[in-house]
């Protein structure tokens, strides 16, 4: 069984793994890290958002074996000391989850957007999303937060 | 207004894990020695199983077992239930064909369970899956529910005859016919309520677990109803000795109905953890969910609405072909019946009302509650059938619903389909769109999309539902298998704060919250005190779960009753420790006080001195820790309207929802950040259903077309506007809350509102959903080529 290295969170880990082992399997199975969701079999729900060397991925359509030697962060190392990122506080403040389930890779990805687009409009940050299905929040809230976190992080 | 009280829109408790990646879904969960189920599925629609070889697979590296309905026919193990028996028009029970966990002799849809392979990982139990081999003899297949009955169309169980379940009727015929025998104008419609697909964003999940030294069992499942999956799995389908079952279901990503019912994945995970002696844990592969998660609405119905020639109505009848499916889910009797027809007042004083149900059996998946369960299939087509109405009577359609509207004062107002209203104020609903809409204006925005070549249209909904299901004695004349009462149980600790035990399940309603505001409020303590325990039977005396708008209206009015229980208790206790008459004791903000005094004892002190009662009254149990249960008087009857403004570019068929306006009364409300959250995600399911989603059966073959999010079209971000959500308030009249609920509202009326503006935008009467690019676009053209 092949071996694979990574920062995942800042902290490097190495694995053994199949060479089929999606990064999402690695992460939930291999490193307990369960804040990265699995809601499909076809790369469309985007509840396991991740970022690998700094840009949202899909970590069900990544081999573990892809990740080899990159920096990994889950939804479980955005939060800094305890203080919630800015896209998390947010969705927070603007009720931008429900049961919670999509939410992880819904934040991941926005906070992705928000380093490539600083200043969204609704219609960019709707698009954006495209990748990312939430089925409780009909995404207005989400789309507020987003829009406030935004805000936020340029004050 | 206060912080944290009713009325709050307090920040929810919950989020903090949510948002850190720390929530503990059931896939969360691993279990010591757990090993691995992969369910082999029937590829076809319907066929007889002449063998199962479990041989090869039973070798496969990994493989603890593999077993089939013949081995659980073997271990007694019963049939998957459903809990509502409705009477049919012949006063025959419906009829209940056997759905075992596993399949015995036939195989009755794709999905449909033959085998599970247990390994000790996933992928070796998938693997060892592709190596049992099933020996089918492939039988002709029914997936049209509408060709169901036709003579000579296959028959899904030899015990429903003409794939009948039931035929049944509400109302009077012969009244309906003597008001439709006056009518100034009668309009018809027919249409379908597509079948949806709920998709929770979780898949389902399960572990089953036996401890073999107390012969005891424990169930994680993503379920919205603990406490009844136990009951359904001890008593019907297992023979278990209840006490010998514990169900958790912890946080749990999403229900909307689907995950109401008893499935065969979480029976066959609890038994099959005492033959291979390890925890067995099974988690759906989204395509499964597809296949095998209950599906919801699937009606056919033709509708006729009597009017006089100012538009007021006078009769209404409606004819239904509702699809269950395969096997009878659950409660698939209940939804296309009592959750339906009964709803078919809407908001009108329509004199008399006649329904008529059949239910078939298809090779297709179960039919069940999916969000709204019936209401929403009753609200479109009365709001449906009432647009058409104005639109061939040439009355404008707010004007025709304000008209047929049940007044304020007629309250409680007696439906002819069975149910009594308790209280609302319809009219107060329609002026607050109608102005937060700008409807006046209506005429310059279409005319500005005009110029820009596009058609615009406006569309209402005007809806009813009854929630805060349901008075147990009521829904036992109509055939429950069950009451629909709740409980709660609200203990003191001796340091002052509180635990609740709910048996309501919070599955994104944000339970944690709105209840912990109920008990700060009522008991006068910090909310942070407040801790809200949910979704165990372990720990919870016996609940009902989360379902038809229920939690707040029906758990949370036994929370109040347990909190006042406790107010009771303590007020003996603090009459004691200052030397008062009980009756001398007030409460208020959660301190106790000796009217006319400065005597006073805070409810942490009572609390305290109730668990270390060494100065305690000599006739009262040391300490403060009460359970209630609350049985609901009524229904209660949210209602609203909503209007959907459309924008189509016809030269696409792209339609675009431009503005979208809620008016919802819920009666008093918690915590309206909340509730409004509910209103959105409603709205963008019902939205869903009209414009994107569909679930479709190959006729012939009845293999399932739309079995990925490739093929079935959920709703993302960008096929949905911002909505305008306001609210208007009269209050349940007989829950201690004034409460109604929410959760339903938005799928129940969007479906309506939106089909109903785009058909006024193409200038036409009907067009069923959902109103695909395509489909608008050819009816664009249509439109466009007859004003030519």
């Amino acid at each position: 069984m092949p071996t694979v290295s990574m920062t995942v969170n800042g902290r490097a880990v190495t694995g053994d793994v199949e060479g089929r082992t999606l990064l999402v399997q690695f992460l939930r199975e291999n490193l307990h890290l369960t804040g990265t969701h699995v809601g499909c079999d076809t790369s469309q729900c985007g509840a396991c958002v991740v970022h690998v060397d700094g840009e949202s991925v899909k970590s069900c359509t990544m081999l573990a074996l892809q990740a080899d030697g990159a920096e990994v962060t889950t939804i479980e190392g955005l939060a800094k000391n305890g203080d919630l990122h800015p896209v998390q506080a947010a969705f927070r403040e603007h009720h931008g989850l429900q049961c919670g389930f999509c939410t992880p890779g819904m934040v991941m990805s926005a906070v992705d957007l928000l380093k490539k687009n600083p200043n969204p409009d609704e219609g960019e940050i709707r698009e954006w999303l495209e990748g990312n299905i939430c089925r409780c929040t009909g995404y207005h809230n989400i789309v507020k937060a987003i829009q406030s976190a935004a805000a936020d992080m340029k004050g | 207004m206060p912080d944290t009280g009713i009325g709050a829109s307090v920040r929810r408790t919950e989020d903090f894990r949510f948002l850190t990646g720390q929530g503990r879904y059931t896939d969360d969960i691993n279990r010591p020695g757990q090993v691995h189920a992969h369910f082999v599925r029937s590829p076809h629609a319907h066929a007889k199983i002449k063998s199962v070889d479990t041989a090869a697979a039973g070798k496969a590296p990994g493989v603890l077992a593999v077993f089939t309905g013949a081995d659980m026919a073997a271990d007694n193990v019963g049939s998957l239930p459903c809990g509502w028996v409705v009477t049919d028009r012949h006063g025959d029970p419906h009829k209940a064909p056997a759905h075992f966990p596993l399949a015995r002799d036939k195989v009755r849809y794709v999905g449909d369970h033959v085998a599970v392979v247990i390994a000790q990982t996933y992928v070796q139990a998938k693997e060892a899956g592709e190596q049992v081999t099933v020996d089918y003899e492939e039988l002709p297949a029914i997936a049209s529910s509408a060709k169901a009955m036709d003579s000579g169309a296959p028959q899904v169980h030899d015990e429903a005859s003409g794939n009948l379940c039931y035929d049944w009727v509400l109302g009077d015929e012969a009244e309906a016919d003597a008001a439709f025998a006056k009518a100034h104008h009668v309009t018809r419609i027919d249409l379908v309520n597509n079948r949806l697909i709920p998709n929770a964003m979780e898949p389902r999940a399960a572990i089953g677990e036996y401890d073999g030294g107390t012969g005891s069992y424990t169930l994680y499942s993503t379920s919205q109803n603990p406490h009844l999956l136990k009951l359904i799995l001890c008593a019907f389908v297992l023979g278990l000795s209840e006490n010998k079952l514990r169900v958790i279901a912890p946080d749990v990503g999403g229900g909307f109905g689907s995950k109401i019912f008893c499935y065969a994945e979480e029976t066959v995970c609890t038994w099959a953890a005492k033959k291979v002696g390890a925890p067995v844990k099974w988690t759906a592969e989204r395509s499964e969910s597809f296949t095998s998660d209950a599906h919801g609405r699937d009606h056919i119905t033709h509708a006729e609405l009597a009017m006089d020639k100012d538009g007021k109505f006078l009769g209404m009848k409606v004819q239904t072909t509702a699809n269950l499916g395969a096997y009878l889910s659950s409660f698939a009797t209940s939804v296309p019946t009592y959750l339906y027809a009964t709803l078919l007042a809407g908001q009108y004083t329509t004199p008399v009302i006649f329904a008529n149900v059949k239910a078939v059996f298809t090779n297709t998946a179960p039919v069940d509650a999916y969000r709204g369960a019936g209401r929403p299939e009753a609200t479109y087509v009365v709001e449906r059938l009432v647009e058409v109405a104005a639109r061939e009577m040439k009355l404008d359609p707010a004007e025709i619903r304000r008209r047929n509207f049940i007044q304020p004062d007629q309250f409680p107002y007696q439906t002819p389909v069975a149910l009594q209203y308790d209280i609302g104020n319809y009219g107060q609903s329609m002026d607050k769109a109608l102005e937060m809409i700008d409807y006046q204006g209506f005429p310059e925005r279409r005319k500005a999309s005009e110029a820009k070549g596009k058609l615009r249209g406006i569309g209402f909904s005007a809806y009813i539902e009854a929630c805060g299901i349901a008075p147990s004695a009521v829904v036992g004349s109509l055939g429950a298998g069950v009451g629909l009462w709740e409980s709660a149980q609200v203990r003191f600790n001796a340091t002052g704060s509180v635990s609740i035990f709910t048996g309501s399940h919070s599955h994104g309603q944000g339970h944690e919250t709105t209840f912990a505001q109920l008990v700060s409020e009522t008991l006068g303590i910090p909310m942070e005190n407040v801790e809200i325990v949910h979704g165990d039977t372990g720990s919870i005396p016996m609940g009902m779960g989360t379902y038809g708008s229920r939690s707040l209206a029906v758990g949370g009015s036994a929370i109040a009753k347990a909190c006042d229980k406790i107010i009771e208790k303590s007020r003996k206790i603090a009459a004691h420790l200052m030397e008062a008459s009980v009756e001398d004791v007030e409460f208020d903000k959660g301190t106790f006080r000796v009217a006319g005094t400065d005597k006073e004892k805070s409810i942490a002190e009572i609390a305290f001195t109730a668990y270390v009662p060494h100065n305690y009254p000599a006739d009262l149990e040391p300490g403060l820790d009460e359970t209630a249960f609350y049985d609901p008087l009524n229904f209660t009857y949210p209602a609203g309207v909503h209007i959907c403004e459309v924008e189509i570019e016809p030269s696409t068929g792209e339609t675009k929802i431009v503005d979208w306006v809620a008016v919802d009364d819920f009666g008093k409300i918690i915590n309206p950040m909340v509730v409004e959250g509910q209103v959105h995600g409603g709205i963008a399911q019902g939205v869903g259903q009209a414009l994107l989603e569909n679930c479709v059966y190959d006729l012939e073959s009845g293999q399932l077309l739309t079995g990925s999010y490739m093929d079935y079209c959920m709703p993302r971000a960008d096929n949905l506007p911002s909505f305008r959500v306001g609210m208007t308030q009269t209050a349940c009249t007989h829950n201690p809350l004034g409460v109604k609920g929410c959760g339903e509202a938005g799928a129940i009326a969007a479906p309506a509102a939106t089909i109903n503006a785009i058909t006024d935008a193409l200038g036409i009467l009907s067009m069923d959903m959902p109103a695909t690019s395509e489909k608008v676009w050819r009816l664009a053209n249509q439109h466009a080529q007859a004003a030519e």
